[in-house]
C-alpha cells in the first residue's frame, strides 16, 4: 500500500519526519518496503519563465526559447511544445537533471543546429500526471528559480506492506490511528456529516442472497457532471499507484484507499429495474472492468438487474454499467460481502482486485452508513447533484466481540511487564474499549482479533518487542543428551562414509519429467510390490515366489501410481521420484556434457510411494552412480579404465556395512531391475524378499533414454529395509545403549590354509560354490575365498576352474593328519553336489 | 711374539684392505682361519706346549685369530653395505611421477548446515523431528489455522497432486516444515522441543527462488514459555552458527496464521568488502519467521491451549547456507554440478562438534 506522507497527514497531527514515522511502521509490524522521496526525483527541476520564443531555423515544430531560470544569464532552450510562448512560467530540467519518466540525463546540445540547455518539461514527463500535450503552465506569479519540488510541496510517498489480518491498514486511517497508538501524532478520524436526502430512492435495492450479500446499502445522486477529478484527489491516488479515470470512479477509489471501504458506482440510465445481489445462475456471464469476461456459477454472489450482472459482488464492476463522462445520475452501492464468499469466488475466478483483497480480509461492518456519507459528500461536492434517501437492504453481522483478556498475559506470553494503564492506554487509542474488568471490545474494523493473544500482541507491539529481554530456555543439569533417533544416526553415517569413499552428495529435484521417471517405474509385481518395495523392513524369511519380484518396463497403469502434480511448474518438474537413480542420471548427464571424464556422484533422500491410506510413503534411500572413467589414464596403470559391475557391488557392500546393515548374511541375487544390465547386476538381499540393494551396470537402453555416452555403474541403496538392530539403542528406542563389547578370545592355536581347485560349470555362481564349501564343516571352517576363476587352456570347454581358499581354525588342539583329509574330503563332497570336481 | 706371524698377519690385513668381493675375504679366513689356516695350527700347538710355554704364548695366538677375525667381519659388512648401495642406487624411482589418486568426496551444504543445526539445537534440547514432505491439506493448512478461505492458504503457491487421502484432505507438497509441528505434538504429546528441517516446495522459481527448498522448524512446547524464551533462543543459535557473539536481533510484529502474536526477525549485517557478513547492525535483513504457537494450532493436535504455551519459528536451511558460506547462487544448490561441489561442498570428516565449533572455517 502506497500512501502520501500528506494523506496520511490527513488523518494524522504529527510533526514526526518521514523516517521517525517509517521507523514507527516497521517497529509496530507495518513492514515499509521503501519510501520515495520525489524531491528526489525532481532535483535539477527549476521553475522557469520564458522570455522570448522564436522558431526555429531548421524545424518546423521547433522553437528556440530563451528561459529565465531565476539566476544568471537567460538559458536558450529548444521546445517542441505548442504552448511554449513567451511569458509562459513552466518547469525546467537543467543538465545533469534525470527526467523521471524514461531515466534520461538530461545535458547541454544541439538540436538541429541550436544550443539546447535544458528541458521544458510536460507533467508526463515528471510522472506527475499523464497530460502530454505541452509543457507544464505554472500560475504567472509562480516563483522564478525555485526548485520545482519546493514549490510543489515535496510529498514523500511511504510503500507499506500490509499482512493479511490487518483490512483496517488497507486504508491510510487505519496506518494513522496505528501510529498515533505508537505515539506518533495526534489520531483525526474524517467522518462526513450525513445527508438526508431530498427524494426517495428511485431503484429498488434488494439482497437476495443474505449469506453471500448479508447487507447492500445504496442511493442514487442526480444530476451529477462526471469530469476530471481534483488535483488533491489525482495526485493521492497516483501517489498510491492509481491512475485517475474520471470523478465518480477517482471518489470511490480515494474511499477504498482512504479508509479500506470499497464501494461501486453505476450510471442508473445503465440499469433497468430492481437492483439486486444475488447467486449467479448456471452459465451467466459478465465483462469486468479490466475487458475480460467471466462465467460465473451459482456458488458466486453478483450485483444484478433485470437485463442482466452488472457486478462480481465485492471483487470488480461490470463494464456495461461502470460511470463515463455522459453519466448523470450515479447509483451508489455500499455493500457488505462476506469475506469466504469473496475469497473463493476469486479464487475460482482467477481474479484480483483491491476489492476483493479488502472483502475477503474483512471490511469494517459497522462503517456502510459512515463510508455511504464520505461518498455521498465528496460526490456532491465534486460532481455536484442532488442525493436521494439511503435504501439500507440487508444488515450487515454488527454483533459486538468482546474478549476476557488478563494483563498479566503481557508478560506470561508477550514476555514482557507492562503497566496496566499503558495497556488499557494502547487499546483505547486503537478503538478497543476496555471495561474495570478487562473485558476488551474489538473494534469492527479488527475482524483478526478474536482471542487474548491478539491483544497481548496489540499492547507489545506498540510497547516495542525490542523491549522483550531474552530469557534462557530451562536447561537440565548436566551434559546435554543425545537426541539422534536410530534412523538419524543411520543417515549420518551412510552420508559421510559415501563421501569418505569419494562420491559427492548431491541434491536433486524431487520431481521428474515424465518420460525420465516413466523409466524407473515398473509394472506391479503379482504381490503388488514394486521393487525396492519391501513390505515391511523385517521379513519372516517366508520363501516367497522369487518371480514375484519380476520387475518389466512401465505401461501406462503403473506411471498412474506415481504421485503426479496436477499443477506442475514445468513438464520437467512433475512426477515425485520413485527412485533416485533418474535424477542423478540427469546430473551425471549434466556433468559429462560440461567435460566430466568420470563421475562418483549419490544422494541421499526420498523415494515417495504410496501408503495403503491415499496418504504418502516415502522412504529413506541411497543411490549412487558411478560414470565414466573410474581411473584415468596413467603412467603406472595404463588406460583409463571404466567402472565396472564390481565397484557398484563394492560401494553397496561398504556403504550397506556403514549403515550397520548385517552384510556377512546378504545372498547376492538377481532382478535388479530392467534399468539395469541383465547380465551384470544383482539384489542384495537379507533372506530372499527383502532386498536391501541392487547394483550393476546399467542398461544401455537406461542410458540411451537419459543421453549419456558413457558406461554408467549404479547402486540404490533401501536404506528403510535395514532391519534396526536392537542393541543400537538411543533415546527413541527407550533402551539403554550397551557399549561393552564382547570378551576378547583369540584362537590359542594356529589357523591352518589349504587351496581347492575345483573344475565347476560355467554358468554354477562362485558364491554358491563358497557357501557350499563353507557350510562342509562349520565347526572348523571359519573363511572361504576365492582367488581364481579360469576359464581357456586347460580347461574343458562349458567348464571353469575355480581356486578356493579354506581357513580351517583347531579349537582344542592342532588338527590331525586325519582329520585333515577327513575335512578335505567333505568340502569336495560338497562342491561335488555343484557338478564340481577336484582338479588333479 | 714371533716375527713371521707378526708378518703374516700383516700380510693377511694387506689382503683383506684390497678385497674387492666376498670370495677374497673367503680366501684371507680360509688362509688364516681355515682347518690348514695358519692360525688354526698355531692354536693347535698350543696342546703340546708345557703349561708354562702355554701360558706365554696363548694370549698372542688369541690375540692374532681375533683381530684378524674382527677385520674379516668388518670387510665382510663394509663390502655387503658397498653392495646393498649400489642395488639401492640402481632402484631409483622419480618419485616427481605423480601418486595414484584417490578420489575426494564431499558433504552436499545442505547437509552439513542441517547437522550443524542438529548439534546446536541438541545442546539446547531439541531433538530433530520429521515428517512426510508430500502432505495432507489438514496438516500443511488447516490445522495450522490456515481453513480452506484463509487467503494466506492462497499465497501459498502450493503444489497440488489430483488425490484425496482416506480422510478425503486434497494431498499437495509440503509448502513449509510447519505440519512437523502438528504431528510432533500428535506422536510426542507435551512438554516437546524440536527442530524439523527438510525440502520444502512452492511454485515460484525465478533467480532467488526454486520450486523446492529447505527450511528448518522450531518449536518448544511448555508452560510458562513466553517471546523472552523465543529471543533467547533465536539469539543463542544464531551466535552459535555463525560463531560471533556481535549477532544481535531486531523483532517486527508479523503475521502467521499458525502463531499470535507473530514476530518476524530481522538479522543485524555488516558490510565487508561490499558483501554482507551476519554480525554488526549497519543493516538489517529477514531470516526468520516466528512467534507463539496460536492456541487453536495447539488445540488442533490435540492438546489443551489453557495448560500448555510455546513459541514456534522457521527459516531456509539454504538461505543460512549461503548466508555463513558464501554461496550467491540457491540454484546451483540442486544442480549437481561436481565443479560447485567440489568448490562447496564439505569433507567427509568435517563433522561439526560443539567442541570445535560446528563452523568449517574456509
Amino acid at each position: 500500500m502506497k500512501v502520501a506522507l500528506s494523506w496520511l497527514k490527513h488523518f494524522l497531527d504529527t510533526d514526526a519526519s518521514v523516517e521517525e514515522i517509517a521507523r514507527t511502521l516497521n517497529a509496530i509490524g507495518l513492514e515499509v518496503e521503501g519510501v520515495e522521496d520525489p524531491a528526489e526525483k525532481l532535483a535539477g527541476f527549476r521553475i522557469a519563465r520564458v522570455l522570448t520564443a522564436a522558431r526555429h531555423p531548421d524545424a518546423d515544430k521547433l522553437q528556440v526559447l530563451t528561459v529565465d531560470t531565476g539566476e544568471g544569464d537567460p538559458l536558450q532552450v529548444v521546445c517542441g511544445a505548442p504552448n511554449a510562448r513567451a511569458g509562459l512560467v513552466g518547469v525546467l530540467g537543467l543538465p545533469g537533471a534525470v527526467v523521471p519518466a524514461n531515466g534520461m540525463v538530461l545535458k547541454k546540445s544541439a538540436i538541429r543546429g541550436a544550443e539546447s540547455n535544458g528541458m521544458m518539461c510536460s507533467t508526463r514527463e515528471l510522472e506527475l500526471g499523464d497530460d502530454h500535450d505541452g509543457i507544464i503552465e505554472l500560475p504567472e506569479d509562480a516563483p522564478v528559480g525555485t526548485p520545482f519540488a519546493e514549490y510543489r510541496g515535496a510529498d514523500p510517498v511511504i510503500d507499506i506492506a500490509i499482512t493479511p489480518n490487518r483490512p483496517d491498514c488497507m486504508g491510510v486511517e487505519g496506518i494513522a490511528r496505528d501510529l498515533a497508538a505508537a505515539g506518533i501524532g495526534t489520531f483525526k478520524p474524517h467522518r462526513a456529516e450525513h445527508q438526508a436526502g431530498s427524494f426517495p430512492c428511485p431503484v429498488e435495492i434488494r439482497t437476495d442472497d443474505p449469506a453471500g450479500c448479508p447487507a447492500f446499502y445504496g442511493r442514487v445522486i442526480r444530476g451529477v457532471s462526471n469530469g476530471a477529478s481534483p488535483d488533491w484527489m489525482q495526485s493521492r491516488l497516483i501517489a498510491a499507484g492509481q491512475r485517475p479515470i474520471s470523478a465518480l470512479v477517482d471518489i470511490t477509489n480515494y474511499v477504498m484507499l482512504a479508509f479500506g471501504r470499497p464501494a461501486h458506482a453505476y450510471d442508473l440510465a445503465r440499469l433497468s429495474g430492481a437492483v439486486v445481489a444475488r447467486k449467479a445462475r448456471d452459465g451467466e456471464s459478465v465483462t469486468a472492468l479490466n475487458g475480460k469476461e467471466y462465467t460465473l456459477d451459482p456458488t458466486m454472489t453478483v450485483i444484478a438487474d433485470d437485463a442482466g450482472v452488472h457486478d462480481i459482488a465485492g471483487i470488480m464492476g461490470g463494464e456495461h454499467s461502470g460511470c463515463t463522462e455522459t453519466t448523470r445520475d450515479v447509483l451508489l452501492e455500499v455493500a457488505f460481502f462476506d469475506p469466504e464468499h469473496i475469497a473463493a469466488t476469486g479464487r475460482k475466478l482467477g481474479l484480483t482486485s483491491d476489492a476483493r483483497s479488502r472483502f475477503e480480509r474483512g471490511v469494517d461492518p459497522q462503517f456502510l452508513d459512515p463510508g455511504l456519507d464520505i461518498l455521498t459528500d465528496l460526490v456532491l461536492r465534486i460532481c455536484g447533484g442532488e442525493a436521494s434517501e439511503i435504501v439500507r437492504a440487508g444488515a450487515p453481522p454488527v454483533a459486538k466481540k468482546v474478549v476476557a483478556y488478563d494483563p498479566t498475559l503481557a508478560a506470561t506470553l508477550g514476555g514482557v511487564v507492562i503497566a496496566e494503564d499503558e495497556q488499557r492506554r494502547t487499546l483505547e487509542a486503537l478503538g478497543f474499549t476496555v471495561d474495570r474488568n478487562w473485558n476488551v471490545t474489538v473494534p469492527g474494523w479488527r475482524p483478526d482479533v478474536d482471542g487474548a493473544p491478539d491483544i497481548v500482541e496489540e499492547v507489545v507491539r506498540i510497547h516495542g518487542l525490542d523491549r522483550i529481554e531474552s530469557v534462557p530456555l530451562p536447561r537440565p543439569a548436566g551434559v546435554a543428551r543425545p537426541t539422534a533417533t536410530a534412523a538419524q544416526k543411520l543417515e549420518r553415517r551412510v552420508r559421510r562414509a559415501a563421501a569418505a569413499r569419494g562420491a559427492h552428495e548431491a541434491v536433486t529435484w524431487s520431481f521428474l519429467p515424465q518420460a525420465e521417471a516413466a523409466h524407473f517405474i515398473l509394472r506391479q509385481a503379482k504381490d503388488g510390490r514394486t521393487m525396492g518395495e519391501n513390505a515391511t523392513a523385517q521379513t519372516d524369511g517366508a520363501m516367497g515366489d522369487p518371480a514375484s519380484a519380476h520387475a518389466e518396463p512401465v505401461e501406462a497403469g503403473a506411471l498412474a501410481q506415481a504421485w503426479t502434480l496436477a499443477n506442475p511448474i514445468s513438464e520437467d518438474m512433475k512426477i515425485m521420484r520413485p527412485s533416485l537413480l533418474p535424477g542423478l542420471l540427469m546430473a551425471a548427464r549434466r556433468n559429462l556434457d560440461r567435460g566430466a571424464a568420470g563421475l562418483r556422484l549419490f544422494e541421499l533422500g526420498r523415494r515417495y510411494l504410496r501408503a495403503p491410506d491415499g496418504a504418502s510413503d516415502e522412504r529413506l534411500t541411497l543411490g549412487l552412480v558411478l560414470a565414466g572413467e573410474k581411473t584415468p589414464r596413467g603412467w603406472a596403470s595404463g588406460k583409463a579404465q571404466s567402472f565396472d559391475a564390481y565397484d557398484a557391488k563394492a560401494e553397496a557392500l561398504a556403504l550397506l556395512a556403514a549403515a550397520g546393515a548385517p552384510v556377512e548374511n546378504l545372498q547376492v541375487m538377481q532382478e535388479a531391475g530392467p534399468q539395469f544390465h541383465p547380465g551384470q547386476s544383482a539384489t542384495l538381499r537379507l533372506g530372499p524378499k527383502t532386498v536391501l540393494a541392487r547394483f550393476g551396470m546399467l542398461h544401455p537402453a537406461t542410458l540411451k533414454a537419459f543421453d549419456i555416452d558413457a558406461p554408467v555403474a549404479a547402486v540404490e541403496l533401501f536404506l528403510d529395509a535395514i532391519p534396526v538392530r536392537k542393541a543400537a539403542g538411543g533415546p527413541s528406542t527407550g533402551l539403554r545403549t550397551s557399549f561393552a563389547r564382547a570378551a576378547y578370545a583369540p584362537p590359542a592355536l594356529q589357523a591352518v590354509t589349504r587351496d581347492f581347485a575345483f573344475l565347476v560349470p560355467a554358468e554354477t555362481p562362485a558364491g554358491d560354490m563358497v557357501r557350499a564349501v563353507k557350510g562342509a564343516d562349520k565347526a572348523s571352517i571359519v573363511a572361504a575365498r576365492v582367488f581364481d576363476d579360469f576359464r581357456g587352456a586347460g580347461v574343458p570347454e562349458g567348464r571353469k576352474s575355480l581356486a578356493i581358499e579354506v581357513v580351517l581354525q583347531p579349537i582344542d588342539k592342532s588338527f590331525t593328519d586325519a582329520e585333515l583329509k577327513a575335512i578335505s574330503d567333505r568340502i569336495v563332497a560338497a562342491a561335488a553336489k555343484l557338478g564340481a570336481e577336484l582338479r588333479g | 711374539m714371533s716375527e713371521s706371524d707378526e708378518n703374516r698377519l700383516a700380510a693377511a690385513l694387506a689382503r683383506l684392505d684390497a678385497a674387492g668381493d666376498v670370495s677374497e675375504v673367503e680366501a684371507v679366513r680360509i688362509d688364516a682361519l681355515g682347518k690348514q689356516g695358519w692360525i688354526s695350527q698355531a692354536l693347535k700347538t698350543l696342546g703340546t706346549m708345557d703349561p708354562e710355554a702355554r701360558a706365554a704364548a696363548a694370549p698372542r695366538i688369541q690375540a692374532l685369530r681375533a683381530e684378524l677375525s674382527d677385520a674379516i667381519a668388518a670387510k665382510k659388512d663394509a663390502l655387503e653395505a658397498a653392495e646393498l648401495s649400489a642395488r639401492l642406487a640402481a632402484e631409483t624411482i622419480d618419485l616427481t611421477l605423480p601418486a595414484p589418486e584417490a578420489p575426494r568426496g564431499t558433504i552436499h551444504p545442505v547437509s552439513q548446515v542441517m547437522d550443524e543445526l542438529a548439534e546446536i539445537f541438541a545442546d539446547m534440547g531439541f531433538a530433530v523431528a520429521t515428517g512426510p514432505e508430500i502432505e495432507d491439506g489438514w496438516h500443511n493448512f488447516t490445522a495450522l489455522n490456515m481453513p480452506e478461505s484463509h487467503p494466506a492458504r492462497a499465497m501459498h503457491d502450493t503444489f497440488y497432486f489430483p488425490d484425496r487421502n482416506a480422510a478425503g484432505e486434497e494431498m499437495l507438497l509440503r509448502t513449509h516444515t510447519s505440519p512437523v509441528q502438528i504431528r510432533a505434538m500428535q506422536e510426542q504429546g507435551a512438554p516437546l522441543r524440536i527442530i524439523a528441517p527438510g525440502r520444502v516446495y512452492r511454485s515460484d522459481s525465478d533467480a532467488t527462488h526454486t520450486p523446492m527448498f529447505h527450511q528448518i522448524e522450531g518449536l518448544v512446547i511448555d508452560k510458562g514459555i513466553h517471546l523472552g524464551h523465543l529471543k533467547w533462543t533465536l539469539e543463542t543459535f544464531l551466535r552459535a552458527f555463525f560463531e560471533r557473539d556481535d549477532v544481535t536481533l531486531r523483532l517486527r510484529p508479523s503475521y502467521f496464521p499458525f502463531t499470535e502474536p507473530s514476530v518476524e526477525v530481522d538479522v543485524g549485517y555488516s558490510l565487508v568488502n561490499g558483501k554482507r557478513v551476519i554480525g554488526g547492525s549497519e543493516g538489517w535483513m529477514e531470516v526468520l519467521g516466528s512467534g507463539m504457537v496460536n492456541r487453536r494450532v495447539i488445540a488442533a493436535a490435540g492438546l489443551d491451549p489453557d495448560e500448555w504455551q510455546g513459541f514456534a519459528f522457521g527459516t531456509g536451511v539454504d538461505r543460512l547456507a549461503m548466508l555463513k558460506y558464501g554461496m550467491d547462487d540457491l540454484r546451483a544448490f540442486f544442480d549437481g554440478d561436481v565443479r560447485w561441489l567440489a568448490h562447496y561442498g564439505f569433507a567427509a570428516l568435517d563433522v561439526p562438534t560443539l567442541s570445535a565449533g560446528v563452523g568449517v572455517a574456509a
